[in-house]
């Protein structure tokens, strides 16, 4: 992997948070809230595929929507090419977002059904008024159809006659238009099957290459991010686990939650599943976090502390930061002591 | 970009799946496309509705293989060319598409055909009522009074001894005049009401709400009695008194379209992109919404005309000596008895022009209504 340095940071961002509430009450007086993102953090480069990784409703895709200001953050700062984005409005908005673009997870429902391929490809470009005349615009599209692999003869073709696979390139060729500096995809490839994802996939990376776009690649599929990503941030009910580059978090993973994600990531070899650490439990409801580590609940290597104080964002080893207790030298010897927690007592918390 | 052989085992997946919804594929896509000269390519499938396009031939093979040859040598500016003709075609496919799925399936509707026509010759009726109509429709003749129906007089003569065909013809620019402009009104109140409500939510939504909850929870009659009678009778105040009255259900279904429609993940990307709220409204909210707003409308002017025909019979809606089917009824109360025609003739008149309407609307629903569609 390149090394990257401070200048290549094309998109900052610190201390992300995003809460629901709840609505209750005759009044809608809102008495508590769904913590769905929790002071997240993280830098990407110029370039580089940054993945986001956690179960479903860990707040990956929460995260993308309020990088993108689809949902806005409750909290915290996003800056894109040094620019405050979270601030902006009006014109400097619309201007700014003309570097961030999202593909989305299901190619089913991201194409208008009443817009022809031509038309979904260009709205972009139209809405940003970057070409003059209709013949620039049309050129520039048949441009973009190419790159990501569509006939020509499809431009005037609707949305409904396409298969996943096709749909997906008609949604990337969507959001490489204009030419942006970030992508974050949202699940790209999880709606299609094995063999088309490889083929997006590898879209994907080609289109990387030439044009020096940076992903946020929000997924879940473990295979896929190890494939794609050059840094991987773990997520969990919210909050930021761990985050690495690819081949020190798979080689090496610290947090016991990313232990036990990798852990049951299906291989061919011998060995069971069922014989591999398991978490015991369900993720707990992000309307009601537990206590001090957000993951303590079903940690296998629970401490005292853990059940407490919620674990600093610590540099174990050299670029590999990890929020866990167990990489906190200073704690005292009697806050180590570890801690059985069973699923069932966990519910009770 | 270079071809693989995974890229060609995706494009025949897809393929496979195309041809698995019906809908056929050129026989060379992938291999065709990479030579972007190619105007021929482009023409040359069989497109998705094989009966909908008789304008495009199919090339044999052989020619098609011919031409792409040639195809190959055209220059740039042929391929701008080829490129303009087929922006021109354009419009063409659009119409093609959506519209003539829904045709296709209108047109095997016996019944919604029928009425389609009963409703083309009501609007010939009434652009062409100064034509058909034998006599002056506000001329009394008073040797003539309540006379039955005869050779001279088709429908009989009324109790100012005017001729009642003439009448019931005049009286059909008159009802559907009513529906179809009070719907009108209705529709671009509701839209813009529903539109509003659906995409901005929050007190906007609240607010317009609770107007629509008002405004249909009056007594419909008792409503436009009291519009009518503050502004007065006539015909274009009765299209404003009926417009007033329907839009209302129009702004509910609008407003449940554009909350549905508002979440979807196109409309995320137009925002992304930078999309104002009239771009969003315009581009991806109304067309989605217009096969709603059609039936809407359709099953809307029935009402309409009911109603033009309650006030009408009330004394609220036109105005004499101009002539209305309802206010003719009106007119007939004393006769009842002894000429009955006098009441039934613009009676029929009017549940035809009911029914029609009322079936056509749901032969429209029929066909637009994708959820409906098998």
């Amino acid at each position: 992997m390149a090394s990257f340095d401070e200048k290549d940071i094309v998109l900052k961002v610190r201390g992300l948070t995003k809460h629901y509430p709840i609505k209750k009450g005759v009044f809608g007086t809102s008495e508590s809230v769904v913590h769905a993102l929790e002071n997240v953090s993280f830098d990407v480069h110029r370039g580089e595929t940054f993945a986001i990784v956690g179960e479903s409703g860990c707040g990956k895709s929460t995260c993308g929507k309020c990088v993108l200001r689809l949902t806005e953050p409750t909290s915290g700062s996003v800056m894109l090419d040094g620019q405050e984005f979270t601030q902006l409005k009006g014109n400097e908005l619309t201007e700014a977002r003309k570097k961030l673009k999202l593909i989305f997870q299901d190619p089913y429902s991201s194409l208008n059904p009443r817009m022809t391929v031509a038309d979904i490809i260009a709205e972009p470009i139209d809405i940003a008024k970057t070409y003059k005349t209709k013949e620039e615009r049309n050129r520039r599209v048949d441009e973009i159809m190419e790159a990501v692999g569509l006939d020509l003869s499809y431009r005037s073709r609707y949305p409904h006659e396409f298969s996943g696979g096709q749909r997906q390139r008609i949604g990337i060729a969507r959001a490489i238009v204009l030419e942006p500096e970030i992508v974050i995809c949202d699940e790209p490839v999880s709606a299609l099957d094995v063999s088309v994802q490889a083929k997006v996939i590898n879209l994907l990376e080609e289109l990387q290459d030439r044009l020096g776009l940076a992903y946020i690649f929000i997924s879940h599929d473990l295979s896929v991010v190890k494939h794609i990503s050059d840094n991987v941030m773990v997520m969990y009910l919210g909050h930021m686990m761990e985050k690495a580059s690819k081949d020190q978090l798979f080689a090496k993973p610290l947090h016991p939650y990313t232990q036990a994600l990798l852990d049951v990531v299906p291989k061919i070899g011998p060995g069971r599943i069922q014989d591999k650490r398991i978490l015991q439990g369900d993720v707990p409801s992000p309307a009601n976090p537990p206590k001090g580590c957000c993951f303590h609940t079903r940690c296998p290597q629970c401490m005292k502390v853990c059940l407490t104080q919620e674990p600093q964002e610590l540099e174990a080893e050299p670029g590999h930061i990890v929020a866990c207790h167990l990489f906190d030298k200073d704690l005292a010897a009697d806050q180590k002591e570890p801690v059985a927690i069973n699923s069932a007592e966990a519910a009770q918390l | 970009m270079s071809v693989n052989d995974p890229k060609k085992f995706e494009e025949a997946i897809d393929k496979e799946v195309l041809e698995d919804n019906g809908v056929a594929v050129p026989p060379s896509s992938f291999d065709g496309y990479n030579s972007e000269t190619n105007p021929i390519n482009s023409e040359s499938y069989p497109e998705m509705l094989d009966d909908a396009n008789p304008d495009i031939d199919r090339v044999p093979e052989t020619k098609r293989q011919k031409a792409e040859k040639l195809s190959a040598e055209i220059s740039r500016q042929n391929l701008d060319a080829s490129l303009k003709a087929e922006a021109q075609g354009k419009k063409k496919k659009i119409a093609q598409n959506y519209w003539a799925v829904s045709w296709n399936i209108f047109r095997k509707d016996k019944l919604g055909m029928v009425c389609l026509v009963v409703v083309c010759l009501l609007v010939l009726i009434a652009l062409c009522a100064p034509l058909l109509a034998p006599y002056d429709p506000d001329t009394q003749n008073l040797q003539a009074m309540l006379q039955p129906p005869s050779a001279e007089h088709w429908f009989g003569t009324d109790n100012y001894g005017r001729d009642l065909f003439s009448r019931v013809i005049y009286g059909c620019r008159v009802s559907l005049s009513v529906g179809v402009v009070s719907q009108l009104l209705a529709l671009a109140i509701g839209f813009f009401a529903g539109v509003a409500a659906g995409y901005f939510g929050g007190k906007v939504d609240s607010v317009i709400s609770f107007i629509i909850q008002v405004f249909s929870s009056f007594p419909f009659l008792l409503f436009a009695i009291i519009v009518m009678f503050v502004m007065g009778p006539g015909l274009a105040n009765l299209y404003v008194a009926l417009g007033l009255l329907g839009w209302t259900s129009m702004a509910r279904l609008v407003r449940g379209d554009v909350k549905r429609l508002k979440g979807s993940e196109y409309i995320q990307a137009c925002i992304i992109s930078g999309g104002k709220p009239l771009r969003i409204i315009m581009r991806h909210l109304l067309p989605n919404c217009v096969s709603t707003i059609i039936v809407m409308a359709t099953l809307g002017i029935p009402g309409a005309i009911m109603s033009e025909a309650s006030l009408s019979f009330l004394g609220l809606g036109v105005q004499p000596p101009m002539s209305s089917w309802g206010q003719m009824i009106s007119a007939s109360q004393p006769y009842i008895q002894s000429s009955t025609y006098f009441s039934v003739i613009p009676g029929i008149a009017i549940i035809i022009t009911v029914m029609a309407f009322n079936l056509l609307g749901d032969a429209m629903r029929d066909a637009l209504d994708p959820k409906l569609r098998s």
